[in-house]
């Protein structure tokens, strides 16, 4: 039987309130963890756990937080609540319906690791959800699961939330860190990586909002228990964010591994009234489009990497017939411009030129030398910048390109 | 001359500053409660915070500079953000974006000149389940069509 982790709690009323959650059995995994647990074999269930980084990249979280050294400087955890994936919505749910879930999550974290201040890292149009953290981040306080002595256990742990600016290469964990530190998110070079020099140059574990709010489940619960609701390799259940020409976009919190086909056709209703599947892309803007038929294929990371694509966030956005793909190219090709920081010039200058040349084609002046010209500025930026901003441009780019290529040339002058 | 803070404004400010290891990297806190105090961020206040937190000036500058959301321009009383991304562009949020340019009478980036309406367009918000979507200062509209916009500006004083 399968379960749901992360949303279990997401219909009831006032789920956000810690009352709520201490009826549902909430912070037991923080009193087992703390109280009967050690550091050590708390890192050991998370990392049989095979629980992989929702962010985008699916680093094991485990194993992450092992790379954290034994020096004598302040640790810090970053809960990245940047959330600014084009088509990803679902930590802004988890935020928002159930907060304490997240909450117990960065305990049990930083008790494993050894940190006594984390921050949440939240994007800053989220002001709402930010008050509604705060509020459950004062209730811990209070309930004496946050503060100078968690639980009588001698454990002291402070929660700082912290509200982004709008700016996408935040959400990049270096951008993330130097915009902590008061500066302009410009992503940092690595090695060293911030497990060993982050914050204030000190070791800093960064994990995704839904990587965290899955570890309170694998502590009580178990591993195995775990890696069963998902995939061996890839433990648990995904929050889908499914939008677009579907009849029923929101989230879907299903095990990793569900069906594409099944979670678009199935889960959110299908296709929107008279529309029909064009493309999908199937793990946030940064990922690979996919045709439409293309979407047999299981959600998780192996498998999208198979398909040449990425789960990224596992944020889906369906494309009907009727949208052009030059519209989807449009829309790309002007975010990545827009975001890029500017700091390496392939990105920099290669997203802004790529953008001109759509603007171009979209304007129906379009020129058979300029799909070639698109897929070698995007070749030159693959690989060649300092942080992944740059490929998670240039890939969808060129995969739009050449997957579509005779509805882009229907559109050039002949 | 430097601009005067509210007391409720400096004691938000001084607590903000306490829950840093650094001060400095309260920065983008006490921007925000800055702008939400002026409207938006003169000079005056830029060289004001910088001496709060013991900073130079010119890393406000650079910060203010950077980030979509802090501006050194007046906005309007509201300012609408629209979103011009993937999943809101596929439902229509173009001709959003055009039907408020001829309402409002003005392009994105600019402001009504009764200063109560600025016009942006903005990348995803993270609301991508209700596209298309907006922001107008800090709320959001989702599922927008011509006649909820209506509604929605008539709403707003
Ligand atoms: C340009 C860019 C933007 C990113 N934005 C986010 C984001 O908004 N939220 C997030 O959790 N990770 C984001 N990431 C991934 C982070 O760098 C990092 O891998 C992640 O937060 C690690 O957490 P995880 O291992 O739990 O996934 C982004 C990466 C890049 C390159
Ligand atoms: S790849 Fe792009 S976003 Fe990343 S550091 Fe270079 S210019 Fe900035
Ligand atoms: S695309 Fe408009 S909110 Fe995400």
């Amino acid at each position: 039987m399968k379960e749901k982790i992360l949303t279990k709690n997401f219909g009831l009323k006032n789920s956000f309130k810690i009352d709520v959650y201490l009826e549902k059995k909430g912070y037991t995994a923080v009193r087992k963890a703390l109280k009967e647990m050690t550091p050590e074999q708390i890192l050991d269930e998370v990392k049989k756990a095979n629980l992989r980084g929702r962010g985008g990249a699916g680093f094991p979280a485990g194993v992450k937080w092992s790379f954290v050294p034994d020096v004598d400087k302040p640790k810090y955890l970053c809960a990245n609540a940047d959330e600014g994936e084009p088509g990803t919505f679902k930590d802004r749910y988890i935020m928002a319906h159930d907060p304490h879930l997240l909450i117990e999550g960065v305990i049990i974290t930083c008790f494993c690791v050894g940190i006594h201040h984390a921050f949440i890292y939240i994007r800053g149009e989220y002001e709402a959800v930010a008050l509604r953290l705060e509020q459950a981040i004062s209730e811990a306080y209070e309930k004496g699961f946050l503060g100078k002595n968690i639980l009588k256990t001698g454990f002291k742990l402070d929660i700082t939330v912290h509200r982004g600016a709008g700016a996408y290469i935040c959400g990049e964990e270096t951008g993330l860190l130097e915009s902590l530190e008061g500066k302009r998110g410009y992503p940092r070079l690595k090695p060293p990586f911030p497990a060993s020099i982050g914050l204030f140059q000190c070791p800093t574990v960064i994990n995704n909002v839904e990587t965290l709010s899955n570890v309170p489940a694998i502590i009580l619960k178990g591993a195995d228990w775990f890696c069963q609701q998902g995939l061996p390799g890839d433990g648990g259940t995904r929050i889908f964010g499914v939008s677009g020409m579907v009849k029923n976009p929101g989230i879907y919190e299903l095990p990793v591994g569900t069906s594409l086909r099944d979670i678009i056709f199935k889960h959110a209703g299908g296709m929107k009234e008279g529309k029909t599947l064009k493309a999908v892309i199937p793990g946030g803007m940064s990922a690979p489009i996919l045709r439409a038929d293309e979407i047999d294929l299981k959600m998780d990371f192996d498998s999208l990497v198979e398909a040449k694509s990425m789960l990224g966030s596992a944020a889906i956005i369906v494309i009907d017939e009727e949208t052009p793909i030059l519209e989807v190219l449009k829309a790309v090709a002007k975010f990545y411009s827009h975001e890029s920081c500017g700091q390496c010039t392939p990105c920099r200058i290669g997203t802004s030129w790529i953008n001109k040349i759509v603007k171009r084609l979209v304007q129906g002046k379009g020129e058979q030398e300029d799909l070639k010209a698109i897929l070698r500025l995007a070749n030159n930026i693959l690989g060649k910048t300092l942080c992944p901003l740059g490929d998670a441009a240039a890939m969808p780019i060129s995969s739009i390109v050449e997957k579509f290529n005779d509805e882009l040339e229907s559109s050039l002058i002949q | 001359m430097s601009p005067e803070f509210s007391e409720q404004t400096k004691k938000k400010i001084k607590e903000v500053i306490s829950r840093y290891p650094r001060m400095e990297a309260s920065l983008l806190p006490v921007l925000h409660l800055t702008q939400q105090e002026f409207g938006y961020l003169p000079e005056e206040a830029e060289r004001a915070v910088a001496k709060m937190l013991r900073i130079k000036p010119v890393r406000v500058r650079e910060a203010v500079t950077f980030y979509t959301m802090l501006h050194s321009q007046k906005k309007g009383k509201y300012h609408i953000q629209v979103c011009s991304n993937l999943t809101c562009s596929i439902l229509g949020a173009e001709k959003l974006i055009d039907y408020l340019r001829n309402k409002l009478k003005i392009e994105p980036g600019e402001t009504t000149a009764d200063s109560k309406f600025t016009l942006s367009t903005v990348e995803c918000l993270g609301a991508c389940e209700a596209a298309p979507c907006m922001q107008i200062n800090f709320d959001y509209y989702g599922n927008l069509d011509k006649k909820r916009i209506d509604s929605i500006l008539e709403s707003l004083d």
